[in-house]
């Protein structure tokens, strides 16, 4: 491998990691913080895909797509949470597992019922739309390069959300103890229809931004929830630095896995995942 | 005094009578019925593989479609093409190999436990649905389609034809008695007794002296085992195997089965597979989009009946006995 085709990879997995790391990211705090395992999460990721597919078509622009869609996702996460997930802080883990299954079910089926089964493209931004030439065959897409600065801009943003700011400080304090929160007078409730609203709209969005690069399909939901799943086994569950770490970790190990050893591609990931184990069966980062 | 003996008494009636009735049930239905209650006896041997897990164990496996399917991949894999397999050899090394891949997929998961466990697994067993989907191991996403049913052919003599659906009706019925039976001896010998142990309370039985991760390692690996027995008579009843037995809808579906059931208790396994198809049975006849039902079902059972049906036939009973 040259090092002009090096570094394409190098990107590559980067942004693709860097995309992992916003659905994880919601993923992991909706553990940490409410205590929830959320299999419906990549559903999220899936119906931002789609609502960029959909709304783009309408509205002519991806950038008014993607806006009316963060504002229909966080709609979407505060209603979910008040209707169903707000239910499920005091059950175990087994009746969360089944209500957000029924929940991917229900998602799926009305994605078949509105959109269809078929594959769509989503055009990249005209702005976006052109190359960085870097040898005479080899070029990298700007738009590419677009995507994974906004998911750093997200990232130092979440980090300053919640390392800073007071809102972030209540997130913390609820997730070390609910009771206590609830006693000194703060609503906590309030908080989790907060970071659960949080979760979906960063999984909502990156399935937006992706759906230029990806395509939109059915499914597409399943495969990120399990490899964010895969993250924050690795990241430690709870931990949003565990969570970007572990997730350029998979969207390397996934790029190069694909390159050098196209046969194993599928399993690159888990064979990771089960070393992790191993060696640090709580993760690479304890909670924060 | 009464109801000191009057449960098991009744339970024994009630054991009795389904037995009967699923003894004689091919002789009165059709055929598709027949297909039908098979299908029912093989989700609900997989049910209870599922149950020595989650119901006694406290393991909740998310990825136990793995092992069914590859029980089911291995009778597959090793029938020929022009002629048939035999039962007597396929089954043990379906039984076998689906056990090996739960002990070598055990000694990671089991270090692990709650939510950690669900995720795990699941993510274990959606490599196992890559293996068979994307490498020519398992021919890709068309699967395998079997010419030739599987002999039963031992010492010269054919005991069952296995075309015939209603031999195919009695083996499974044989099976999941003997299924049934070997869970039941598991669970009340010492071994099964630790096994409840761990999961009421692990720290207890871990300064007790018990190997935990010994015995885990064992419940995850017998489970494994008896799923790739379940998934060996699927793929005996139907004569194809794809990556979808291997799919997370498939680990979703028969963990559903269990809380309809209701874990911990073998007969919940068993009624909770029945109640499952019947489910899928009538909605797929309203509707082509059955699993919104199916998932809109799913919600409402969680969230208005904490405990599963059994919690309400429970609840039926106690009204009854007072």
């Amino acid at each position: 491998m040259d090092i002009h085709s090096f570094l394409i990879q190098l990107l590559n997995g980067l942004q693709y990691g860097l995309l992992l790391f916003l659905v994880a990211s919601g993923l992991t705090l909706i553990f940490g913080i409410m205590g929830i395992i959320n299999l419906a999460h990549g559903s999220f990721y899936m119906i931002g895909a789609y609502m960029a597919f959909s709304l783009s078509a309408l509205t002519g622009s991806l950038l008014t797509a993607i806006v009316v869609g963060i504002v229909l996702s966080v709609a979407l996460g505060v209603v979910l949470e008040w209707a169903l997930f707000s239910h499920l802080y005091k059950r175990d883990h087994l009746e969360q597992v089944l209500l957000t299954y029924g929940l991917i079910l229900v998602f799926e089926e009305l994605r078949s019922l509105i959109v269809g089964n078929d594959v769509h493209g989503v055009a990249v931004p005209a702005i976006f739309n052109w190359s960085i030439p870097l040898t005479a065959t080899l070029s990298y897409p700007v738009y590419r390069l677009f995507m994974s600065a906004v998911c750093i801009v997200l990232a130092v943003l979440l980090y300053l959300l919640i390392s800073k700011t007071r809102i972030g400080m209540m997130i913390r304090a609820g997730a070390s103890n609910r009771e206590m929160v609830a006693s000194l007078g703060l609503n906590i409730n309030l908080v989790y229809r907060l970071v659960f609203a949080l979760g979906v709209a960063l999984a909502a969005f990156a399935g937006m931004l992706a759906a230029p690069v990806s395509s939109v399909y059915p499914g597409m939901g399943t495969s990120v929830l399990i490899i964010c799943f895969v993250v924050v086994v690795i990241g430690g569950i709870g931990s949003v630095w565990g969570a970007l770490v572990a997730s350029l970790l998979i969207g390397l190990a996934d790029t190069f896995g694909k390159v050098l050893l196209p046969e194993a591609a599928g399993v690159t990931v888990y064979l990771l995942m089960a070393a992790i184990l191993l060696w640090r069966p709580e993760g690479l980062f304890r909670r924060v | 005094m009464m109801q000191t003996w009057s449960r098991p008494v009744k339970t024994r009636i009630v054991l009795v009578a389904v037995l009967a009735l699923l003894a004689f049930f091919p002789f009165a239905g059709a055929t598709f019925y027949t297909e039908l209650v098979t299908k029912v006896m093989i989700l609900a041997i997989f049910a209870l593989s599922l149950d020595l897990l989650v119901g006694y164990t406290g393991l909740v496996s998310f990825g136990h479609a793995a092992y069914y399917g590859i029980g089911a991949y291995v009778l597959g894999l090793l029938t020929p093409k022009y002629e048939a397999a035999n039962l007597w050899l396929t089954l043990p090394a379906a039984i076998a190999l689906a056990g090996l891949a739960a002990f070598a997929v055990g000694i990671f998961v089991v270090r692990v436990k709650g939510i950690y466990f669900i995720m795990v697994t699941l993510a274990f067993a959606q490599m196992f649905y890559f293996l068979f989907h994307d490498t020519r191991l398992g021919r890709g996403s068309d699967g395998i389609s079997m010419n030739f049913k599987p002999v039963a052919t031992i010492g010269g003599v054919t005991p069952f034809d296995l075309g015939n659906a209603t031999h195919v009706y009695f083996f499974v019925f044989a099976v999941l008695v003997l299924v049934f039976l070997f869970l039941r001896t598991l669970l009340r010998s010492p071994f099964g007794r630790a096994l409840q142990g761990i999961r009421s309370n692990e720290h207890r039985m871990r300064s007790l002296g018990f190997p935990v991760y010994r015995y885990k390692l064992a419940s995850f690996t017998i489970a494994g085992a008896l799923a790739g027995l379940a998934g060996y008579l699927s793929a005996l009843q139907f004569g194809f195997v794809n990556p979808e037995l291997l799919s997370w809808h498939q680990s979703g579906n028969v963990l559903l089965m269990l809380i309809l059931g209701g874990q911990g208790s073998l007969y919940g396994a068993a009624v909770g597979a029945f109640a499952f198809v019947a489910l899928e049975e009538v909605y797929s006849s309203i509707t082509t989009h059955w699993q919104l039902l199916l998932g809109a079902t799913i919600i409402a059972l969680v969230i208005f009946l904490p405990g599963g049906l059994a919690s309400v036939a429970g609840r039926f009973k106690r009204e009854l006995i007072g």
